[in-house]
């Protein structure tokens, strides 16, 4: 174990922590047979590759509307991270369900949320998929199972532990996966999240998406750990694992892995996927002060989660450069379509703004048993 | 009717809702095996079975966490704080999730959650555990807050709260835990949200909720006997939402109000309540709104200055004359 935590007077900035297995992961996939992929078909392949163009599509165009200063407040964006959502949500089943923190476009667009109602969302607007009433930190769907959506830092964990346990306790045969960042680590609440999710045998995933930086702290001026942030996971005598979060096959080979033991085994797993964000924290951060440009660069030009599933299937003659133009086309003017109608969008209504807060005051009259002033001048 | 203490009809509202909804569970730091750090939930754990009643550990972010979880998902969790004080630990669970996740999905999730346990001082435990957080809590659209003060209304209350699709948080008091009333076997509800009128008046209006609805009450007698001043104890028992117009019915019978409570003055229930009367009842006041609450420092452990900083029957009898002069 080394003493890096105690080093925080750092002159320059730190390099990421990734470990060197991982650095560069370039080449073909070791799990592409793996059993969690071999039986993907070709058109299976493409539509990954497809979900991960349209949440970069979708997020680029988000750049744009924010620079035309229509999004206000914060916005996180999940490029460089697509493969992370990508590969764990789509080896999930009708009965799993999924929580996140404020970066939570791409698990959104993943479970099928609309573009439509998510830029709109950001930009305010009655159609949004709150009502204009959570923004970027804050998409929830919970017909999808997606519960959102959470901008408190590791507030999440102990929800998605709740939810985990809701299924256990009706006795569904399913999964919660619980993602927040590297930064997440060190809050109170994930550690009590962890406890009761091994305590209880809770089929909850937890995942730390790792793009190496809790906001402008690096992880080796933030955190202590024994080797991996994931390696916690054995003080609560839970499962762990790290994963190369920049292959898409990696992370569904093993997600999978986590989701069978939490369907057949109710037992927890903490898995720690590598990762990179190629903009700031959020749109209000510079990014100029603490780290390198060509870190950035490096990730954005050898370890594109997309470039690299786009090789990966170039090589395995599932896509063609035709095919690769068309989905990006496409997806871009999918992006180009939902800030149309997030633009054409009215803005929420005045009386709007003391709705949705109480069931019993949306519901009055239908089996309420509430009275009385509940919302106040 | 039967004759049930205040922790008896607790239990009772939680047996008979557990019995009428098999999504009931409960959960808490020593709930079942210990029986309950108060014995109210005592005998849960062998009727409904390690399943529906639950020990957490110490941890409160995370259980309350998770409750709110497993609400969303249509579970309908009885969380026991061992003191409301100890909320303050998961103060981001309780408003920030609780609190706000309906409105922030724009109604697409309900959080039926009810999170219950004692909220008082007066117990000689020293400031930390003798926190009373109803305003602090109910100043947060999307949550409500209500403070039984009688058996009856504590039964009615909780099985209220485990049927409502809102976050319901109930502060009860270990004082009165027991205290005993009549509490009728069959199936009742009180509706969050409605006063009561403890006792009826004319010359003045006491408004108090939790245990100065009690303290209001032993004032009043006193006032009736040595003074021949007849007082109006309006119970609140509902913080959020708040009963408005049973406020106002007897503040404009009797012209005079003195509000009780046992918050710290400062943003205390109280301060909203005065702000309601003298906006909406202005003209029917006869003297200026009087009011009682504990003396504004963290609460004190020596037992005899902890009696003299919550308000007693004398000091309400006191403060009462003052608005009736």
């Amino acid at each position: 174990m080394s003493n890096r935590h105690l080093t925080t007077a750092v002159a320059k900035p730190t390099a990421l922590t990734h470990p060197e297995s991982l650095k560069n992961p370039a080449g073909p996939s070791a799990f592409a047979k793996d059993p969690a992929n071999a039986g993907l078909t070709k058109a299976d392949k493409v539509k990954l590759y497809t979900q991960m163009a349209r949440i970069r599509h979708f997020e680029q165009r988000c750049i744009r509307t924010y620079q035309q200063g229509k999004i206000g407040g914060f916005l996180h964006l999940y490029v460089g991270q697509e493969a992370v959502a990508v590969g764990t949500l789509s080896v999930l089943g009708k009965n799993d369900h999924l929580i996140t923190g404020y970066r939570d476009h791409g698990h959104a667009l993943m479970v099928g949320m609309d573009m439509n109602s998510c830029m709109a969302e950001l930009q305010g607007k009655a159609t949004g998929c709150s009502k204009g009433k959570g923004g970027s930190m804050h998409y929830f769907a919970p017909d999808k199972n997606y519960w959102g959506g959470h901008g408190i830092v590791g507030g999440q964990a102990p929800l998605g532990t709740g939810i985990a346990y809701a299924l256990k306790q009706k006795g569904l045969k399913g999964c919660c996966l619980v993602y927040m960042g590297d930064g997440a680590v060190n809050q109170g609440a994930v550690h009590e999240a962890y406890n009761l999710a091994a305590l209880w045998d809770l089929p909850v995933i937890f995942i730390i998406e790792n793009n190496g930086y809790s906001m402008g702290t690096s992880q080796e001026r933030s955190t202590a750990h024994p080797g991996s942030l994931a390696k916690r996971a054995e003080g609560y005598g839970m499962d762990w694992d790290l994963v190369n979060g920049h292959d898409l096959y990696e992370v569904r080979a093993k997600t999978a892995i986590a989701v069978k033991r939490a369907h057949e085994k109710n037992r927890p797993t903490v898995l720690e996927i590598f990762t990179y964000r190629y903009f700031g924290h959020s749109m209000a951060d510079p990014d100029k002060t603490y780290r390198d440009k060509e870190e950035i660069k490096g990730y954005r030009e050898e370890k594109d989660p997309i470039k690299l599933w786009e090789k990966e299937l170039l090589n395995e003659g599932v896509l063609t450069d035709a095919l690769v133009a068309s989905i990006n086309e496409a997806a871009m003017e999918e992006a180009n379509k939902a800030a149309d109608f997030a633009d054409a969008s009215p803005y929420p209504t005045v009386e709007s703004i003391t709705q949705d807060i109480y069931w019993e005051e949306d519901n009055r009259g239908k089996d309420t048993t509430s009275r009385g002033t509940i919302i106040f001048e | 009717m039967p004759i049930l203490s205040y922790r008896e009809a607790i239990r009772a509202a939680m047996r008979e809702e557990m019995k009428r909804d098999e999504n009931v569970v409960i959960m808490g730091e020593e709930v079942a095996q210990f029986n309950g750090a108060y014995k109210v939930t005592e005998g849960l754990l062998k009727e409904f079975g390690p399943k529906r009643v639950i020990d957490t550990p110490i941890s409160e972010a995370g259980f309350i966490g998770l409750g709110v979880g497993a609400s969303m998902l249509g579970i309908r969790p009885v969380m026991e704080l061992m003191f409301w004080s100890f909320s303050y630990v998961a103060f981001d669970q309780i408003v920030n999730n609780a609190g706000n996740i309906r409105y922030m999905s724009g109604g697409l999730i309900n959080c039926p959650i009810v999170i219950r346990g004692p909220a008082n001082g007066g117990t000689n435990v020293g400031a930390t555990h003798s926190h009373t957080p109803e305003a602090m809590l109910a100043a947060h659209p999307g949550i409500k807050v209500v403070c039984p003060a009688t058996p009856y209304d504590a039964k009615g209350l909780l099985k209220a709260a485990i049927r409502d699709n809102d976050p319901v948080y109930v502060m009860e008091n270990t004082i009165l835990y027991n205290d005993k009333g009549e509490v009728p076997d069959e199936d009742y509800i009180v509706p969050i949200g409605v006063a009561d009128v403890k006792r009826a008046g004319t010359d003045l209006t006491i408004v108090a909720h939790g245990r100065a609805v009690i303290t209001s009450l032993k004032a009043a007698e006193i006032l009736e006997a040595e003074h021949g001043v007849s007082v109006e104890v309006v119970d609140l028992r509902s913080i959020r939402p708040l009963d408005e117009e049973t406020i106002l019915t007897s503040v404009r019978k009797t012209h005079r109000a003195l509000l009780v409570e046992e918050n710290k003055p400062f943003c205390g229930v109280d301060a909203q309540v005065a702000y309601i009367i003298q906006s909406k009842a202005f003209d029917e006041l006869d003297a200026p709104i009087g009011r009682v609450s504990s003396i504004d420092a963290p609460q004190i452990y020596s037992k005899p200055l902890e009696d003299v900083q919550i308000p007693s029957p004398a000091r309400v009898v006191e403060a009462a004359l003052k608005v009736l002069a």
